[in-house]
Parts: C-alpha cells; structure tokens; sequence
C-alpha cells in the first residue's frame, strides 16, 4: 500500500480555538439547528415528503469535527445528513430544496432528504441503508492511500447502525491496511425506539474496534470543543498513516426518530432534562457569554442573520420549480458519447 | 410437531386411499420406518416416516378413501425438538385439526412406491399445477368483518403461535415498538420476549439465524422492517434457506417466512422503494406470496406460516391501513399457489399482484364505460405461479395485460407473458403488453414519482392498445 507521498499539502496544524473560530461553531450549530426546525415546519406543511431525520441535538458533533478538516478531506454519513451537509459547506438553499424535491436541490430533487451528495465539498451522501456507509467511507480512505493523499475521511454513523456486520469488516480491513479513515459514532442512545442497551451486548461502542487494534475514545457529543479536540487527534493520526480511530460522540436527539415517532420508548423528562443541562448550543453561549467574547446584542445579531439565512433556503425551495419530466430518464447510466 | 401428509405416488396423482396403518398411537418410530400403506387405481406404496419421534396422533383412519395428497395423516412429535410449553401456560397446545391444504408441499413422508415408483423424469412443468387447489367454501351465511390489512396480518400471526409453538416473530422493532408498520401490534404482550424478539439492526446475521432456527425445528417469522433491508440478507434467503433442502437431498427443510412491506412507499427515494417480486420470484425452492386484500393477507400468511418451505411474504405498506371484509371463520387457511379471478370479463386480461390489484380493478371500472369487459386476475402466489388460470383466462379474452410495480425487464409481466405465448399463442389476437415502473430507480421529487410509478391510467390505454382501441 503506498503510503504518504509527495501528493500531500503542508497542513497547518490545528489550532486552539480562537475568539472568532468559538463565535463560529456557535453560528453554525444555531444554523443546523434552525434548518432543521424549519425543515420539520415545511414536513407539517406537506412541502416536504418521505422521511426526514432531524438532527436536533446533535450538532456539536458534526460542528466540532468538521471545524479541523481540510476541503480534500472527504465526508459520508446515514440519512441523518442536513446538518453534516451544512457543517460541509453545502448551501442552505441547495439542502432545503431537495427536501423539497425540486430542481434546485443537490440531487435536482432526485435523492431527497436520505440521499444527497455534494462532490465540490466532498461530501459522499446521504445513505439510506443503515450502515452502508462504513464501507464506502473506508473505501474512500482507501483510495486517498492509493494515489498518495493525505486527505482524510470521516464515516458518521449511529449506535443501531454499529451492530451491521458490514461496520466490522470495514474495520477488519482499515486496520489491515491502515487506512486514513475515522468512524465517528454519533451515540444518540437510541436506534428508533430501541435503547441501545436492548440492541448492544457492549454498549460502550469505542470498543468495538479493540478486537481490530482500533483504538478509539468515549467522547462528550455535547460539546463541541471536546469533539473538536479528539477529532484534531484521531484525524492527524489518520493523516499520518497510522490508521483508523473510532470516536463514540455520546449526544441525543431531541426529535422524533424520522417525523413520525410514537415517543414511547423514552419519557418526556428525559429529553427535557437533556434539552435543559446539556444542549450544545446552550452550553456554548455561556462559554461565550461568560468569557465576554460577546454580548447579548452579538447573539441576537447571530441568530437574525441565522433566520434570514434560513427563510431564504424556506422561500427557495418552494419557488424552485420541480423538476423537468424529462429528468426522470437522466442519469441513470453515464452516456457515453 | 411434525406434520405426516398424504404423499403423492406419482405428479398427477391427488387424493389416495390410506389402506392401513402399521403404527399406532403412542408408538415411537425411527426415519426408515414403514407407517403406513397408501394405495391408488395404480400403485401401493409404503409410507416411512422421516423424522424420528412420537405418533402422536393418527388423523385418518385406516381404510379411507380418497385422502387428499398433502392433507395432514399423522402428527409426530418430536421429542427434544419441539420446545416444551413454559411454566406459564400462555401457549395452548398445538391445535391438530388443520384443514388439510392440497398445496404442492414435499411430503413429511418418503414415498416408495411399490410398483410404478420410477420417477426419473422431472414432473410435467408446461403448466402450473394450480388444479385442484381451491378456496376453502365458507360456510353458508358465513359473516365478515372489517379488517385493515394490517391487522390481518396480525391476526394471522397471532393464531398460528398459539397454534404452533415453535412459531416466533423477530425482528427490527417487532415488540416493543409493536412494529415500525404497527403489525405485530399487541403480540409481545400476549406471547412474551421469548416469542417476539426485537432484533438489533442486523439483517444478515438474524436472517441467518432464523433459518438455522428453522433447521433446528422452530418456526420463524422474519420481518424485515422493509423488503429493501432484506438486500442486506438475501444471501441467506437464497444460499441458506432456499437451497438447503436441495443440497441435502431432501434432508433438511427450512420451514421459515421472511415479510415485510415490498415495493413502492411515498416518496421515500430510490434506496427505500424496491420490488423485489421478481427478485424472489426467480428463485427455486423459495414460495413467493403477494397478497393484495386482508382476506388473503391473512388465510396466505397462515398457509405460509404452516408450510414446510421457505416462503417470502411480500406486503405492502400503502396497503397496511386499508380495510376489506374477511370471513369470519374459525381458522382460515389458502392454499399457495392459485390465482383469484377478482372480476370477471371476456375482452382483456388483466394479470396483477399486491397493490396493482387495485389499478387493474380502477382500470376495468374505466373500461367498462368504453364497452371493454376486462378480466382482472390476482395472482397472489408468484412462485408457484398459476399459469393455468391466466390461460385459461386468455383463451377467452385473447388479449393480455401484465402489470407489476416493479420494473419490466426481466419482471414478472415478462415471465406471464412468455407462458402465455408458449401456452396460448394461437388464442392471441395481440401481443401481451406490459405495464410496470419507469426503467430507472425511483426518484423522490413528487412530479418525477408520479411518472414513475404505474397506476390505472396506464393500464387503461395498454388494454385500450391490446383491443386496439383509439389510445390517447
Ligand atoms: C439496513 C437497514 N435496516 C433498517 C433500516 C431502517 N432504519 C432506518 S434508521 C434506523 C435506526 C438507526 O439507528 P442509529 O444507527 O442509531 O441512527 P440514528 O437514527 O439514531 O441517527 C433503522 C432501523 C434501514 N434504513 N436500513
Ligand atoms: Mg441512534
């Protein structure tokens, strides 16, 4: 397997969060958060169809570890996506408008809320088969190695999806060939209405790599500068050739599995309780509030620039027409001419 | 519990005379054993039993007439294999008086016949052998009650574990959560964490252990949350649990019923919406049911669930809520394998399955104002597939439509239209026409799904073609 070669960029080694890097992640996690409220408006409304999983609760993750990636540095995940794609740089209007299914979504309203992709950002999908993604984002890793990169990728995927057979021969081979990958599972206790102590034999997943030599670490989902700080290791050990990591983000969703949810497998005072002692956007604007990187007339300023951004992407991805007819035959094959 | 049937001497042969019994009651036999004769016009045959265990119940008595082939003779129990009711006394006893089902089952028995035994050649295949398979005839005055599709699928499940105790439900979500589609509703609470397993999110692994729980004697129902996430599993489906009886040269059956929705949901993208009919249809030594009503949804689901073979159940989710009568009878079983004629007509015929049922009807109404008397046949059963009752049907129509939600090519439509030309090519006055989804996978935008999926429209103007019609 080639290892790093002169195909590789100096990266800069990843900083301690300065005032403006704090004010952003606050930004962006308020931005996730505020799609996704609007998205779940726009399902009531019947503008949006199918499934759609909001990823209410947990943006800290996707936040913290794609504050340190670099933009050759690949991304893929489940059907849980709007905020990674948002944290991936995608534009709000491209993500709502597919939800929306129209012709200036991502996938042209083809894909839809499980599956989009973006190859600009290098983000990989948007998978609706739970699981699925563990492979495919190893086999990204594996062709970085292969031409010599040193880009990196991180493979999302939840606690349900960690019992799929697949995740364990991906990492069978990652680790095998050292492969510049890093699984991070975002353990949001639930698997649709199953705790994960009814689907898991060992429920602290960052061992489930132990028995592949992948090490990996228990990380506080909630916080985006924890998730930032382990996601800076595991990704420059991936960087450096020393292979894979497992980072168990330990977080919640406050929503409903998909939007339709019986609610019945937790208690309301459970996710009030989270919601009220350790919401990641709450807990950072104290930090914030509290070191005096910013006054409450800076927040007000944040989120007013948050909702106008997301009305704008609202408005879009209802004027935006649905698709051409004629898009229903496209793509299928690439033509070759 | 193992079922003793009426085995067949030869293919054609239907119902036998059981001469005599040469075990009682009580009596523990070894595989090899003679149990029984059986005698024909043509033939005496010695019937030995497979399995070792305890007759525990004769059914028939010696010297009746005209036994059915593969109705219930004799029940064996299986010491050690059926799993002894727990302490709790929730599961009643198994109940012994099953209608007996004249479906095309291997046989719990051996057959050897004394005098013409040979059967070197591969049983006649040029039609399927629906004859004789029957509806069973409701009593008269029979009642019916409202029943979602959902809910008789419950119903049916719920019957056949307290009926057989090696039956067990698992899967994603099937307890406590009583089903991402609401159908196993109420189960865990009657039979218990025992007998309705939640699965972790593993399609392979507990595919494959349902079937080697079927191997070891249990009766599994495998849901999969949806036919798409059974991909993860069709090995099993196929390798494991399809192939095995073959390879073991008769040995080893995988009594095993693999459900769930199938096909189209709403705007749930390409990943999430697959028809797998043909998928499954394609395969030797699996049964492929697809019901479209409750009444069948239920009397299939428990023929299926009875069956000694590997059967894969396609439901349908945009089917789930909707009600239609089923017949109020105490234990309501379907043979597999025969097709129902849902109307009848003498211009077209229309040949639907699951959910299309409903277009192909909407399309006949349509018809009919326009003065074409469409035939709308159900198959119900993809594998065995009644070609007979669709012949039969063109023979008298001439005309041919197939419909499938699926795609066409290499689909269902394509192999009913291929039996028709082969059986019926001098009765057709047009090529068999084909209604089935858009050759690419299913798009989530609202406008492109609509064009994508068949619906009535569709097979209104195929039939309009067919009957060479003005089309729009
Ligand atoms: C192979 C497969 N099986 C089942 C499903 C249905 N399903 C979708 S999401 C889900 C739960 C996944 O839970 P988890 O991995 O914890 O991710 P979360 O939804 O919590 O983000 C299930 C069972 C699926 N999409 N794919
Ligand atoms: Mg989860």
């Amino acid at each position: 397997m080639a290892g790093k070669t002169g195909g590789a960029k100096v990266r800069k080694p990843v900083s301690e969060p300065q005032k403006a890097d704090l004010i952003g992640f606050y930004r962006d996690m308020l931005l996730i958060r505020r799609f996704e409220e609007k998205a779940g408006q726009l399902y009531g409304m019947g503008l949006i169809a199918g499934f759609c999983h909001l990823y209410i609760g947990q943006e800290a993750v996707v936040v913290g570890v794609q504050s340190i990636l670099e933009p050759d540095d690949q991304v893929i995940t489940g059907y849980r996506d709007h905020g990674h794609m948002l944290a991936a740089g995608m534009t709000s209007r491209g993500v709502m408008a597919e939800l929306t299914g129209r012709e200036g979504g991502y996938a042209r309203g083809k894909g839809g809320s499980m599956h989009m992709f973006s190859r600009e950002k290098n983000f990989f999908g948007g998978h609706g088969i739970v699981g699925a993604q563990v492979p495919l984002g190893t086999g990204l890793a594996f062709s970085n190695r292969y031409k010599g990169t040193d880009a990196v990728c991180i493979a999302y995927f939840g606690d349900g999806a960690s019992n799929q057979g697949q995740v364990y021969e991906a990492f069978n081979m990652a680790s095998l060939w050292k492969l510049p990958v890093v699984y991070v599972i975002e353990n949001n206790q639930y698997a649709m209405g199953t705790s994960i102590a009814r689907a898991s034999a060992e429920t602290e997943l960052f061992k489930r790599g132990i028995s592949f030599e992948i090490p990996g670490e228990e990380v506080d989902g909630m916080d985006v500068l924890a998730v930032r700080k382990a996601a800076a290791k595991a990704v420059q050990r991936a960087r450096d050739g020393d292979g894979p990591y497992i980072l168990e983000m330990k977080t919640y969703r406050y929503r409903g599995h998909s939007m339709s949810d019986p609610a019945k497998y937790r208690t309301r005072e459970e996710v009030q309780d989270v919601r009220e002692h350790r919401d990641p956007i709450e807990m950072l604007k104290k930090k914030l509030l509290d070191a005096k990187h910013v006054t409450e007339d800076d927040l007000k300023k944040i989120e007013a620039e948050v909702r106008e951004i997301v009305n704008d992407s609202a408005q879009f991805a209802q004027d935006s027409p649905e698709p051409d007819p004629a898009e229903l035959w496209t793509d299928v094959l690439v033509e070759s001419r | 519990m193992t079922d003793i049937l009426m085995p067949a001497l030869s293919p054609t042969m239907e119902e036998g005379k059981l001469a005599k019994w040469l075990v009682k009651e009580g009596d523990t036999v070894k595989p090899g054993d003679v149990i029984a004769e059986i005698e024909t016009d043509k033939a005496t045959m010695e019937v030995e039993a497979v399995d070792e265990g305890v007759i525990s119940k004769l059914m028939v008595e010696a010297g009746t007439e005209g036994v059915k082939v593969n109705a219930i003779i004799a029940q064996l129990s299986a010491e050690g294999e059926a799993p002894k009711p727990k302490a709790n006394g929730k599961a009643k006893a198994a109940k012994v008086d099953a209608p007996p089902q004249a479906v095309a089952e291997t046989p719990a028995v051996e057959a050897k016949a004394k005098n013409d035994g040979h059967r070197l050649r591969a049983p006649e295949q040029k039609v399927a052998a629906a004859e004789g398979l029957h509806d069973p005839t409701l009593p008269e005055g029979v009642t019916y009650k409202k029943t979602a599709v959902r809910d008789a699928l419950r119903d049916a499940i719920a019957e056949e574990m307290r009926r057989d105790e090696r039956v067990f439900l698992m899967g994603e979500e099937v307890g406590q959560y009583q089903g991402a589609y609401k159908v196993s509703r109420g189960l865990l609470e009657e039979f218990g964490d025992r007998r309705v397993i939640d699965t972790p999110i593993t399609e392979y692994g507990f595919a494959g252990l349902g079937v080697g729980a079927a191997f070891g004697g249990l009766r599994p129902i495998v849901e999969f949350m949806t036919f798409n996430f059974a991909m993860q599993a069709i090995d099993h489906i196929i390798n494991s649990a399809a192939k095995t009886l073959y390879m073991s040269g008769g040995q080893m059956g995988c009594p095993i019923v693999f459900r769930g929705p199938n096909g189209a949901a709403s705007r749930v993208g390409a990943q999430h919406s697959q028809d797998y009919s043909a998928w499954y249809g394609h395969v030797p030594g699996l049964k492929v049911l697809a019901p479209y009503d409750a009444a069948d949804a239920k009397g299939l689901l428990k023929a299926a669930i009875r069956d000694p073979n590997p059967v894969v159940f396609l439901e349908h989710e945009l089917m789930y809520g909707v009600e239609f009568d089923v017949p109020e009878v105490e234990d309501f079983v379907l043979p597999i394998g025969k097709a129902r004629i849902r109307r009848e007509g003498t211009d077209v015929t229309l040949v639907a399955h699951s959910r299309m049922v409903k277009f192909a009807l909407d399309a006949a109404e349509e018809l009919a104002g326009i003065g074409i008397e469409a035939e709308v046949i159900d198959l119900r059963s993809l594998r065995p597939l009644d070609t007979e009752t669709v012949i039969e049907s063109v023979k008298k129509t001439n005309r041919i439509v197939c419909c499938e939600e699926g795609w066409r090519f290499f689909g269902v439509g394509a192999e009913i239209a291929a039996a028709v030309v082969e059986h019926a090519f001098d009765y057709l006055d047009a090529p068999p026409l084909r209604v089935a989804q858009k050759d690419v996978p299913l798009p989530y935008a609202a406008n492109l799904e609509r064009l994508s999926l068949p619906n009535a429209q569709d097979i209104v103007e195929a039939a309009k073609k067919v009957c060479y019609r003005e089309t729009e």
